[in-house]
């Protein structure tokens, strides 16, 4: 493929070469390339392949299978929606479909603007505060569908601005 | 090893220890039905639930391929609700499975139909969504059809097991995953190197050999000199799909039936391999001669071939340039065979019968083609000239013994039968060799070091006359590759070598006869084991029954080069028999 520069493919060997002394060291490898680059494509997986001995096929499955990992790059703000029975009974549901319906996007996709990726997570163990939220790890409690443009509006000052916008 | 004491039935039996219940049943004479596991544990997912049974204490139904037997184990296989659950495992494999079974050229040697049939499933019992097709028919050798998979995994193992490759695997999850190459690419658009291992593992349709029978068709239609050629390895397996016992040789039978079929030329590739073995044989005793590069490493296998172009590019060059010997006969056929008989070689449709499907993706080569013309214009398997032999009502076991076509060409030789046998196109070489170096035959023609029929590497140092040559032979990519880092490490001590593409050679290529314990009831219960040996007896029978036994005596091969090719390695030769190899990258841009 030939598309990645040197210091990329430095870089994937040098997390290959982390995990050298683990059994399976896989998910590991995915884990630390999708925090580094927000993404892992064939051809990031052709090197861990070479690395690993692990067939491209079943690292490609590995990452199909877990809906951490992606094959595009996300947006700079990763918005997840849990899914998860306690969030979903509370509400979820609306929470992501308003999430969809302002920003022009369903679940996995990203906004073309670069901005936006909107993911449907499974449970992801904070059914106190259900339905739960999180953006770039940041966690938004107890969210009604009515409180989400308020969110995006933030983010979107926040990116022209440079600073928090001022509450209402 | 220790035995145990289980039961079956409230029968007592003494089994092995270390066995799955599958394995333990079935040395107590019980075939419990089952789709994912396969060959002694070559795959065992336990992810079918074909092959529940109800074990006395555990907790609800085991999936018996994967459960060990204990001491003092109490196992129901009939019990109303084992026998119940394994059909509704099936009626839940066929609810989201593509039903046109009609259509379907497994019909006959599906698995899943078989299971069906004895658990006694119903294709109506649970309404589902059927599982999504994506068709692949890109690639020459294979077709892959999702809607025929039934996920056991089996292919998945094969690849990785014969061919270190890994070409197939899970994608995505739950009711979207499918088998398919990464980014479910085409095998064409991967480093997948289609030696159809996966094609004959397979359960159902879902993997099967891109056939070319409608090609065969038209070119008689449009009244075209359909000439026939059959791969040595053929006659040792075609027998099995008229239900004779694997290994019996079925040359006579077979020749009777593609002249019934039509054909107006009946050729053994043998006379091919006799040629190849000259041309091949005399670019090894140049390349010792003068320095060359070495060791050099045979190229009739294009499974081998798509291999080293994907990842040994640089080791091209240790490649023997000689063609295949189906593509050498094809070529002569089009040129020498055409000349005498006054044809033009455009009116002429050369059908290869292989025990391949790599051969389909090779007769498509560019670098094979001679002024722009194909040496081979189809590529049928062994188990598509059975489905032709079978569609045209021919009764196999009920035709005479006939001869192939001798006019011209077609002689042979038993250094070429053995061809079909991983090690066989090494001995055949050495045959030839010794005579080249020597000047006289060999008395004891027989080079058992180099024979054997299963994957893996053997090497052997053969003196002649004070010139030591050393040899290796590998089968399967797996092996292949310790022979290949050898040379690319500068560590590699041998002259020549000889690589096939699947395990144990030709005789168990991805376009042989299905071998299956289920269809084959009477076959002893380790055919799994058996079946490489048993084909290649057969070829080295042949080879035993052969007056000539050296290709450098093959009175045609002799007449050939006097009055057409002139020498080996000749100008004419090289630009008919002779070609080049260009690295290649696996994954290409889309």
């Amino acid at each position: 493929m030939g598309k990645l520069n040197a210091t990329a493919v430095a870089k994937i060997e040098e997390i290959c070469s982390r995990y050298t002394d683990e059994k399976t060291p896989l998910m590991m490898i995915l884990s630390d390339i999708q925090n580094e680059y927000g993404y892992i494509p064939l051809e990031v997986q052709e090197i861990v392949s070479k690395h690993t001995g692990i067939s491209v096929a079943e690292i490609y499955g590995v990452v199909t299978f877990y809906s951490f990992f992606s094959l595009t790059p996300k947006g700079k703000y990763v918005i997840g929606c849990c899914l998860g029975t306690a969030c979903y009974v509370k509400g979820a549901g609306e929470v992501i479909d308003r999430f969809s319906e302002l920003l022009n996007i369903k679940p996995g996709e990203t906004t073309e603007d670069g901005l936006f990726t909107l993911d449907a997570l499974r449970c992801i163990g904070a059914c106190g505060i259900a339905p739960a939220v999180t953006i770039n790890g940041k966690v938004y409690p107890k969210l009604d569908s009515t409180k989400v443009e308020d969110i995006i509006y933030q983010y979107r000052w926040n990116e022209t601005h440079g600073e928090e916008a001022p509450t209402a | 090893m220790n035995k145990i004491n289980i039961k079956i039935e409230g029968i007592s039996y003494q089994v092995d220890e270390n066995l799955t219940i599958l394995e333990a049943a079935k040395a107590c004479g019980y075939e419990i039905p089952s789709l994912c596991a396969f060959n002694h544990g070559e795959c065992n997912q336990g992810s079918c639930r074909v092959c529940l049974v109800e074990v006395e204490g555990a907790r609800g139904l085991v999936a018996s391929c994967v459960y060990p037997v204990s001491e003092g184990m109490s196992i129901k296989i009939s019990s109303a609700k084992a026998v119940t659950a394994r059909r509704e495992s099936v009626e839940l494999l066929l609810s989201n499975h593509n039903k046109n079974c009609q259509q379907c050229d497994k019909n006959g040697q599906c698995e899943l139909l078989h299971v069906a049939n004895i658990t006694g499933a119903r294709d109506d019992a649970f309404a589902g969504v059927l599982t999504e097709t994506h068709i692949d028919r890109l690639a020459p050798g294979l077709v892959r059809d999702t809607s025929k998979c039934i996920l056991c995994g089996r292919c998945i193992a094969r690849c990785e097991n014969a061919q270190g490759i890994g070409i197939l695997g899970y994608e995505n999850r739950g009711f979207n995953t499918f088998v398919a190459p990464a980014e479910d690419r085409s095998f064409a658009d991967s480093p997948c190197i289609q030696c159809g291992q996966c094609v004959n593992v397979c359960p159902t349709g879902a993997l099967m050999e891109h056939s070319e029978i409608d090609k065969v068709d038209a070119a008689f239609k449009a009244g075209k000199h359909v000439i026939v050629q059959a791969a040595p390895a053929v006659r040792a397996a075609l027998g099995e799909e008229f239900d004779y016992p694997i290994g019996t040789p079925v040359t006579g039978k077979m020749i009777a039936a593609l002249r019934r079929l039509g054909f107006e030329r009946v050729y053994d590739v043998n006379f091919g391999a006799d040629l190849t073995i000259m041309e091949e044989g005399t670019e090894l005793l140049g390349r010792l001669k003068n320095n060359g590069v070495l060791p050099m490493i045979t190229s009739c296998s294009p499974g081998w071939v798509n291999y080293a172009e994907y990842n040994y590019g640089d080791l091209l060059p240790h490649l023997s340039s000689c063609k295949s010997p189906h593509q050498m006969q094809g070529a002569i056929i089009k040129s020498y065979w055409a000349e005498q008989h006054g044809i033009n070689p455009e009116d002429i449709f050369v059908v290869s019968v292989m025990p391949c499907v790599a051969k389909k993706f090779e007769k498509e080569r560019e670098q094979q083609k001679v002024n722009g013309i194909p040496d081979v214009d189809a590529v049928i398997t062994t188990r598509e000239l059975a489905r032709m032999i079978r569609r045209a009502g021919i009764m196999f076991n009920r035709l005479p013994d006939e001869e192939w076509d001798q006019d011209i060409m077609g002689d042979y030789t038993g250094a070429a039968v053995i061809f079909g046998v991983t090690g066989g196109v090494m001995e055949a070489a050495l045959r030839t060799v010794y005579h080249a170096l020597t000047g006289k035959e060999k008395e004891e023609i027989v080079f058992t070091e180099v024979r054997g029929h299963e994957a893996g590497i053997r090497e052997a140092s053969i003196d002649i006359d004070g010139t030591v040559v050393n040899v290796a032979i590998a089968s399967g990519m797996r092996s292949a590759k310790v022979l290949l880092d050898q040379i690319k490490e500068g560590t590699s001590k041998y002259h020549f070598i000889e690589i096939m593409g699947c395990p144990g050679g030709c005789i168990n290529g991805g376009g042989q006869p299905y071998v299956r314990s289920c269809f084959l009831p009477n076959e002893s219960d380790d055919i799994m084991d058996t079946y490489k040996e048993k084909r290649a007896k057969a070829l080295y029978s042949e080879d035993e029954r052969q007056v000539i036994r050296q290709s450098h005596n093959n009175p045609q091969i002799k007449e050939l080069y006097d009055k057409f090719l002139g020498e080996p390695n000749s100008h004419k030769a090289h630009e008919l028999l002779h070609t080049s190899y260009a690295a290649r990258e696996g994954f290409n841009e889309l």
